[in-house]
């Protein structure tokens, strides 16, 4: 149980958070949902460069209505912009860019992460519908970090940090940190740090949502971010 | 003179063979070769292979040639995108097969293909449910698995410009898979909004240089949804 002082992060909040981490000369790759959000909380002054999937390098905000062109989309095939500097590549070179290491950081949203770092985030084996992978395997590769947005626990309360992955593993030992709901998490040699926890939140508390064990970083920090701005 | 350029979509895609494995460019509906694959509907080939990042929507395009059972295989990296009915339904008749390959990792194999290289080793999908069976091999202490080469016998391209000669240029997020599915096939058709001069591209921004290309057909200006 999440303590009752306890005020979770919203999807808003995680994203703010990780956005906190990218760093000026960045170039970032966004996943989709929760992960797309974090660009429009780099901070101001801060210039980072994201990548999409299908071609374009300098992605922009998303166009204002009535501004949208038809080809211009991102990975979830939404309507998106170029910004000033931004290219064009081919889709062979957009996942040479991925794999090759060129990516400075890899943004992803994931179903379970393991305290080695495995990474579940393309199957639910639901045998109702085919499987699909997209980018998913090729971003959880390549890129010199790989960072995961996700909530800490699933609807029914369970945890969805665990000693290791039950739905298919997308990559082993692919994640470094973790930023969720509650907390941000590093994977470590040594196991999960917890480096920064929510208000109220205590490691007892964070322990009883999470599956293996946890251990506070001695320079650990109240996370605690600016109220959610609209969606 | 060389002149690639044919009169119609029907003669774009004349003696297309049953079983042919052909490559159909565009990532959700941006940069598919639209008119190309309704030619192909009514041209009549079957039990093809279809390589493509999705699976069609509605019923047109690639969703069209797949209602009308023209189509035994996809290889593509993500299926669930937009309105795939057609797909779904297929799939779950299991009237088609569907090979699910990392969306960089199709590319990768075409662009192999293209380099008249044998296959490469890739750490994507290393100890995965989709590197099950794959040869590995240990390199510089991290797993990698071999993925093969993948030649298309057709590709179907959509470009924005071309020449007589076949250079071909694109309009920005629509050239996504096409310059590599252009190089990748034994025959490559491409549509396009319009043909210039010989002389008229920029030669700094020809993207698919002739060599990679057979037939173009102009079809005028794409219209595409934003959101498939």
């Amino acid at each position: 149980m999440i303590p009752e002082s306890c005020q979770p992060l919203t999807r808003e909040q995680m994203a703010w958070r990780a956005a906190q981490d990218l760093k000026e000369g960045d170039y970032v790759n966004l996943g989709i949902g929760i992960p797309t959000l974090a660009a429009s909380y780099v901070p101001s002054g801060r210039e980072v460069i994201f990548h999409s999937e299908n071609g374009i390098l300098g992605m922009g905000p998303k166009p204002a209505p009535g501004e949208e062109d038809p080809y211009m989309i991102d990975a979830g095939k939404n309507n998106t912009t170029l910004v000033a500097g931004g290219c064009f590549v081919h889709h062979a070179d957009a996942f040479l860019m991925i794999r090759g290491g060129h990516l400075d950081v890899s943004l992803l949203g994931a179903f379970e992460v393991s305290e080695k770092g495995d990474l579940a985030n393309w199957s639910t084996e639901d045998p109702a519908f085919p499987p699909g992978v997209g980018g998913a395997m090729d971003l959880a590769v390549g890129a010199k970090a790989i960072r995961v947005i996700m909530e800490h626990t699933s609807k029914k309360g369970e945890p969805r940090i665990l000693k290791s992955c039950t739905y298919p593993l997308t990559a082993a030992g692919c994640v470094k940190r973790i930023y969720t709901n509650l907390a941000v998490i590093d994977v470590t040699p040594q196991g999960l740090s917890v480096i920064e926890m929510i208000p109220g939140m205590t490691l007892e508390a964070l322990q009883a949502l999470t599956e293996p064990k946890l251990q506070l970083a001695s320079n650990w920090q109240a996370l605690a971010p600016p109220q959610a701005r609209a969606a | 003179m060389i002149d690639k350029q044919v009169k119609t979509t029907a003669d774009a895609v004349a003696g297309v063979r049953d079983g042919s494995t052909v490559l159909v460019a565009g990532f959700g509906a941006v940069g598919v070769a639209d008119h190309l694959l309704d030619a192909l509907h009514e041209q009549g080939a079957r039990e093809l292979t279809i390589v493509a990042n999705n699976s069609g929507n509605g019923d047109h395009g690639l969703a069209r040639l797949i209602n009308s059972g023209r189509v035994r295989k996809v290889i593509c990296s993500y299926p669930r995108s937009g309105d795939y009915s057609a797909f779904l339904n297929a799939y779950r008749a299991k009237s088609l097969e569907l090979e699910l390959v990392p969306q960089g990792i199709i590319s990768e194999r075409m662009r192999c293909h293209a380099a008249g290289l044998g296959g490469f080793f890739s750490p994507v999908s290393a100890g995965t449910k989709l590197g099950e069976g794959k040869e590995t091999r240990q390199i510089d202490g991290r797993l990698h698995v071999f993925e093969k080469p993948l030649k298309g016998d057709v590709a179907l391209i959509k470009a924005n410009k071309a020449d007589r000669w076949g250079n071909l240029t694109y309009i920005k997020s629509a050239r996504n898979f096409n310059p590599v599915m252009a190089m990748a096939a034994d025959l490559t058709v491409v549509e396009v909004d319009g043909m210039v001069e010989l002389g008229a591209l920029d030669p700094e921004a020809v993207v698919t240089p002739s060599i990679f290309v057979d037939r173009v057909v102009v079809v005028g200006a794409q219209v595409v949804g934003a959101k498939a």
